[in-house]
């Protein structure tokens, strides 16, 4: 994590490394690598667990703003009773949470009951180390970084079973195995989606794949992955699966209230559900920050003009737009049963993924050609995307169509 | 093509999501209690007392304890005391005029009953209290309001109402300036033909049994047809 | 013999004998589990970073579902999560086998010509594990392939006609 002596860059991309910098620079060298990485730990959690309050609001807001109401917007400062348009309304779920009582049945397995929310969280947390957040915002700079946030991403699954399994209801247990079922098949989907981009940039480290995302086509249009056929495919398939991963609408059947009360979540109160709720939230932003730089070109420019702005910000805008559109997709769609997720993991996203696979073998393979076949490649490309789609699609959806209704 | 519902559907949310900031069809919220939504004027609540004039509120009351509303009241929410003065003689006045609204169930008969234009029924829905019996026990000077205030809310009804009691006031007092007018010319009529009966008594004898069949008849009649308002 | 690689085989040999000991079958899983993770852990102190993330990727996120699946689906009751106690009279054999095992394992490590001073380990890339697969050993990467693609045909092929169709219920 050290900025190129060649060309220094502006202020404004240097400054967290340099306010970190200042902190640890009179540290003697062998305690300073430890005293970096606890600084960049440190200042990721503070972030993304400030993300995580302001997510739940904007959630609310959004949520209620789509169906014609404003979201919370009464919530006043402890002690100033000033009302702030909601913005304390993280506070006090925050203080809520914290006061409550923590009830854990009597015959649950104490041990477990306690472990399941703390390696959830540990596990998501893990994850945000090789998310790079600018050009030398890399917490940990892996060779397998990619290889990395998916092994931490499936052993949060093991933590989902100690919930459901701790709480000694064999609702919970019920709720827990079809989590599980959930989450397992669409692993699928998300790795498939992902080994197109590790195939075409070459490498499974994620600086490299954003460093290769870097050209601008004619000079103006970004080389971002979702710019081609197969990464718009692949983007499509990776979103779709991280719902699912994260337990998001339209595919939050394991925590819905109406599905067997909170699912694998019914005996946790108190803190230990805020803990499960900040998994999630935490799960939510790692994956969309794993589909930025996987896709959307990680924290470069979509412009060369607009170089000048930091390449943090550009991460954070395009990280806060993905956000934006999970909550935009929780607010419109109706939720699926467990056997239409997973008739769509296993019957519509792995075949796709595959295909997909293919595609992005081929635009490897034909990276040579120019001019006109230049044109003939894109339209090859495009047709192994949207033929199998529209194929596939047609003939899963047959039997069904518009409801006609008879009445007596 | 396969995914355009859905892609409808996204559409109509962002477009609620976007209408919400300028559109208030898009935003349909009240937010109580810093805003109030306009009631209806056939709304209403609890019944009131009508005075006539704020500055004398008990003497104006047009309550005068004949109790009917008392006796029709399907619950027994009303209780009522005439006030009588030393002698015994009762004074059209309530003593004590109570109704508990927590018995109360707003059917608006004692309204449709009363010959005097006296009850009313109220909008006020701000009436949650700590007392539970104490509370929602209402007296004689809590439910006493004025006409103003009448016409405030309900304008079309309290509008015939004045109109009614003008006109029966109006019959009232020519009834009996008609009765004060015969009284004069009597023992001057007395010496004249009997035969002929002079124009002065015969309007008179006209409309002399009117007014004692119109009060009845005006009160109840008014009221009860409110014209209905949006 | 560092602290770390003290550490670590430690706690990877020690969460393997609880789980062992421990009469709840759930909670013996999730230690084995953990000790899985202890050789992610051993395999990162030995620097290669690739095999460690695959270990907790196929065996903590893959292979524990397995056997916790295994273990709740061929339960009747909760309470039988349970293992028998121990009798007297397995006592005997349990020693001679567990005893010649152990004789075999510490044979085969004695006997071995291990280095008493390690080099360091040359650095593996990726990019070079994907060259050594793709070239080497191709046709090991294509024979295990086929045998997963088999075993997956397989699982399947068991799944959709162990249940004896009833009459009249639709499949």
């Amino acid at each position: 994590m050290s900025a190129p002596a060649a060309n220094p860059l502006p202020l404004l991309e240097r400054l967290p490394v340099a306010l970190r910098d200042a902190c640890t620079n009179w540290l003697p060298e062998s305690w300073r690598w430890l005293a970096n990485s606890l600084l960049s730990i440190v200042a990721v959690f503070v972030v993304f667990a400030t993300l995580f309050a302001l997510l739940t609001l904007a959630e609310r807001k959004i949520l209620g703003r789509v169906q014609n109401r404003p979201g919370p917007n009464r919530a006043p400062l402890p002690f100033l009773g000033l009302r702030t348009y909601g913005l304390a309304q993280p506070l006090a779920d925050g203080i809520k949470m914290l006061t409550k009582e923590d009830i854990v049945p009597r015959g649950a397995d104490r041990v477990l009951h306690f472990l399941a929310p703390v390696a959830l969280l540990a596990f998501s947390i893990m994850t945000f180390a090789v998310i790079p957040y600018g050009r030398t915002l890399l917490p940990v700079e892996l060779d397998a970084a990619v290889l990395y946030f998916f092994a931490a991403g499936a052993a949060t699954e093991l933590a989902i079973f100690m919930a459901g399994w701790a709480s000694r209801n064999k609702y919970s247990l019920l709720a827990a195995m079809r989590a599980l079922a959930q989450l397992i098949s669409y692993e699928l989907p998300l790795l498939l989606s992902v080994v197109p981009v590790v195939l075409v940039a070459g490498s499974l480290s994620t600086s490299v794949i954003v460093e290769k995302q870097g050209a601008w086509l004619f000079g103006i249009l970004p080389q971002w992955h979702v710019f081609t056929p197969w990464g718009f495919a692949g983007f499509l398939i990776f979103f779709v699966a991280a719902l699912a991963e994260s337990n998001r609408s339209p595919f939050d059947l394991p925590e819905a209230e109406s599905e067997l009360i909170a699912g694998h979540l019914t005996e946790y109160s108190g803190f230990k559900y805020a803990l499960f709720f900040m998994a999630e939230y935490f799960g939510m932003c790692a994956l969309s920050g794993m589909g930025v730089t996987l896709f959307l070109g990680g924290w470069q420019a979509p412009f060369p003009a607009l170089g000048f702005i930091p390449s943090y910000c550009w991460f954070a805008a395009k990280l806060l737009a993905l956000l934006f559109v999970f909550m935009w997709i929780r607010a419109t769609f109706p939720r699926l049963r467990i056997d239409q997720l997973t008739r769509l993991a296993w019957k519509f996203l792995v075949p796709l993924a595959l295909v997909n696979l293919f595609t992005a073998a081929f635009w490897v393979l034909s990276a040579g050609w120019a001019g006109p076949l230049a044109f003939a490649r894109w339209v090859v490309a495009g047709a192994l995307v949207i033929g199998p789609f529209l194929a596939l699609g047609r003939r899963l959806s047959a039997g069904l169509g518009p409801r006609s209704y008879r009445y007596a | 093509m396969l995914g355009s519902g859905l892609l409808q559907g996204l559409a109509v949310t962002a477009k609620n999501l976007a209408g919400s900031f300028h559109d208030p069809t898009r935003y349909v919220t009240t937010e109580y209690p810093e805003q109030r939504t306009k009631l209806p004027e056939n709304y209403r609540n609890f019944p009131f007392l009508v005075h006539d004039d704020p500055a004398d509120p008990a003497g104006t009351l047009r309550c005068v304890a004949c109790q009917i509303c008392e006796k029709e009241c399907p619950p027994q929410c009303i209780y009522i005391v005439m006030e009588r003065d030393e002698k015994g003689k009762a004074l059209k006045r309530p003593k004590v005029f109570d109704i508990d609204i927590s018995v109360c169930m707003s059917c608006q008969i004692c309204v449709e009953v009363c010959p005097f234009d006296a009850i009313k029924m109220d909008q006020e829905y701000e009436l949650a209290t700590r007392d539970r019996f104490g509370g929602l026990l209402l007296h004689r000077e809590d439910l006493s309001k004025s006409n103003e205030y009448y016409h405030q809310i309900h304008p079309t009804e309290a509008a015939g109402v004045d109109a009614a009691l003008a006109e029966q006031k109006a019959k009232q007092a020519a009834a009996k300036a008609a009765k004060a007018a015969p009284a004069a010319p009597k023992p001057a009529a007395a010496t004249r033909s009997t035969t002929a009966a002079t124009p002065a008594p015969s309007p008179a004898a006209v409309t002399s049994p009117a007014p004692a069949a119109t009060p009845p008849a005006a009160a109840p009649v008014p009221p009860a047809n409110p014209p209905p308002t949006a | 013999m560092s602290l770390a690689f003290l550490l670590i085989a430690f706690l990877t040999v020690a969460t393997a004998a609880v789980a062992m000991a421990l009469r709840n079958l759930i909670r013996s899983a999730l230690l084995l589990v953990a000790s899985w993770a202890g050789i992610a852990a051993f395999y990162l102190w030995a620097g290669a970073e690739f095999v460690a993330f695959a270990q907790v990727l196929v065996y903590v996120g893959a292979i524990s579902m397995v056997v916790l699946f295994a273990v709740l689906l061929t339960r009747p009751s909760r309470d039988e999560a349970e293992v028998t106690p121990a009798s007297a009279g397995r006592l005997l054999p349990a020693l001679i086998t567990g005893g010649a095992v152990l004789g075999v394992l510490v044979g085969a490590i004695v006997g071995s010509p291990l280095r008493t001073t390690a080099k360091p380990p040359p650095p593996v890339t990726v990019r070079e594990i994907g060259l050594q697969l793709m070239g080497p050993h191709a046709a090991a990467l294509v024979v295990v392939g086929a045998l997963l693609t088999v075993a997956l045909l397989g699982a399947v092929v068991i799944a959709a006609t162990s249940r004896p169709a009833d009459p009249g219920e639709p499949r």
